[in-house]
C-alpha cells in the first residue's frame, strides 16, 4: 500500500459500490458497477499487480458492463429497491 | 490508547475490505431484485480479490515482478533478491478468480433473463406471488 492515493481511490470504490446497489434504476446500477470495476483496477495498478489490473480493465470493467447492459436491455430497468 | 488507535488506523485497508464484503453480502441477502443480487455477488468477489492482492504488496520500494537486466547478464552473477519484487503468486491466483467471476456473472445474468421471460419481472417477491398463483396457493 502506498500513501494517500490508494486511500482516496479505496474511498471512491466504497462509494461507487454503495451507489451501485442503492440506485433505483438497473441501467444506472450497471454503469456504476462498471465505474466500481475500473476504480478497483486502478487500485490494483497502484498496488503493483499490473497483470491483474489489465485483466480487470478488459474483463471486469469491459465485458461485465457490456453483459450487464445487454441483460438490462433484454429485461427491464425497473427495480423496487 | 494511542497504540490501540494505531492498530486500527494502520490496518485501514483490511477494514475497507471487510466493509466491501459486507456491502456485497447485504446486497445478496436483503435486496429483492435479482440484478442487484448479482451486483452484490460481484462486489463480494472483487473484495476477496482485493484482499489477496494487498497481501502480495510490499513496502520498502519493491517493484513489479519483472527482473531488471534479467536478459543475458546480471542475473547469473548476483541473483534476484526477493525483497525487491512484489510477490507474484497471489496475482496469478487472482487472475483465475477474475475469469471465474466473469463466467459466473454471465451464467447468473442468463438465468435472470430466463426468469424474466418466464415470469415477467425481476423482483423476488413478485416471482414468488406468480408461482403461488400458478400452483394455486402452494408456495
Amino acid at each position: 500500500m502506498s500513501g494517500q492515493l490508494d486511500m482516496i481511490i479505496l474511498l471512491f470504490v466504497i462509494i461507487s459500490g454503495i451507489g451501485a446497489i442503492t440506485v433505483r434504476d438497473l441501467l444506472g446500477a450497471a454503469i456504476l458497477f462498471g465505474a466500481y470495476s475500473f476504480l478497483m483496477c486502478l487500485l490494483w495498478a497502484i498496488m503493483g499487480a499490473v497483470d491483474v489490473a489489465f485483466t480487470e480493465a478488459s474483463v471486469g470493467a469491459g465485458v461485465s458492463t457490456v453483459l450487464f447492459v445487454a441483460a438490462v436491455f433484454r429485461t427491464t430497468r425497473r427495480t423496487k429497491d | 490508547m494511542s497504540e490501540f488507535i494505531d492498530f486500527f488506523v494502520g490496518k485501514y485497508n483490511y477494514w475497507a475490505f471487510i466493509l466491501l464484503m459486507m456491502i456485497g453480502l447485504y446486497a445478496m441477502i436483503a435486496k429483492k431484485n435479482l440484478a442487484k443480487k448479482i451486483i452484490g455477488m460481484n462486489i463480494f468477489q472483487t473484495a476477496i480479490i482485493l484482499f489477496y492482492i494487498s497481501t502480495a504488496a510490499k513496502g520498502g520500494g519493491a517493484s513489479i515482478p519483472i527482473i531488471a537486466h534479467g536478459h543475458g547478464h546480471g542475473l547469473s552473477e548476483h541473483g534476484a533478491r526477493a525483497a525487491d519484487y512484489i510477490n507474484p503468486l497471489p496475482h496469478v491466483l487472482m487472475l483465475t478468480a477474475i475469469v471465474v467471476s466473469v463466467a459466473t456473472l454471465g451464467v447468473a445474468l442468463t438465468l435472470a433473463v430466463k426468469v424474466y421471460h418466464q415470469y415477467g419481472t425481476l423482483e423476488e417477491d413478485e416471482i414468488a406471488d406468480r408461482i403461488r398463483a400458478q400452483t394455486g396457493g402452494e408456495p
